[in-house]
């Protein structure tokens, strides 16, 4: 898995039936002091997520499992909401940003 | 699998079932020398890791679904050990 910021949703009206119901929303991976690593990508959500939360996402074909017995051909998921984490250097998101 | 460095510990109130008690730590991929590489992965641990200790991490989700012991959990990262010792062979 990997933490990563909600940074927008996307609308397809056209798509795969299996992905029926279900947000897709673009997520940029971010390393351990909070910084962006790497390109967005766009995730399946099964928990509620939204623009601007930290969360946490799987890659692969476990991305499908929580729409189980379903297999939504996604490669990526969020799996979480990140309420904080700490490293050596502190809390983050710092708490003035929340 | 992999060797890396346990950086940090998230928490989270709002996840998938499969998490329930589960703790969850950020992982740097290093190199036998210690030198970091890629980016950080967040890991279900098994074994009771902390953090700045250097352990094996399993990239793989049925492996990594096993080691936390549930079906169908949506993860694909586990450390599975903490490492005492990497013995390289000069210049490896």
């Amino acid at each position: 898995m990997q933490i990563g910021r909600v940074i927008g949703d996307v609308v397809a009206t056209r798509k795969d039936g299996r992905f029926d119901g279900i947000a897709l929303l673009m997520v940029q991976p971010l390393g351990a002091e909070g910084e962006a690593v790497g390109r967005p990508l766009i995730a399946v959500d099964s928990v509620g997520a939204g623009v601007g939360e930290h969360v946490f996402f799987v890659r692969g074909k476990e991305a499908s499992f929580p729409f189980h017995p379903v297999e939504v051909p996604a490669d990526a998921g969020i799996v979480g909401i990140v309420d904080h984490w700490t490293t050596q250097s502190g809390q983050r998101p710092a708490k003035a940003a929340r | 699998m992999i060797l890396a460095r346990v950086v940090g510990q998230v928490v989270s109130t709002m996840k998938r079932p499969q998490f329930e008690g589960a703790s969850l730590l950020l992982v740097q991929p290093e190199s036998p020398h210690g030198k970091p590489f890629g980016a950080t992965l967040l890991a279900i641990d098994s074994v009771g890791a902390g953090i700045s200790e250097r352990v094996i991490v399993v990239l793989e989700g049925r492996a990594a679904g096993e080691a936390l012991g549930k079906r169908l959990a949506p993860v694909d990262a586990a450390i599975i050990g903490i490492v005492d010792e990497v013995d390289i062979e000069s210049g490896g």
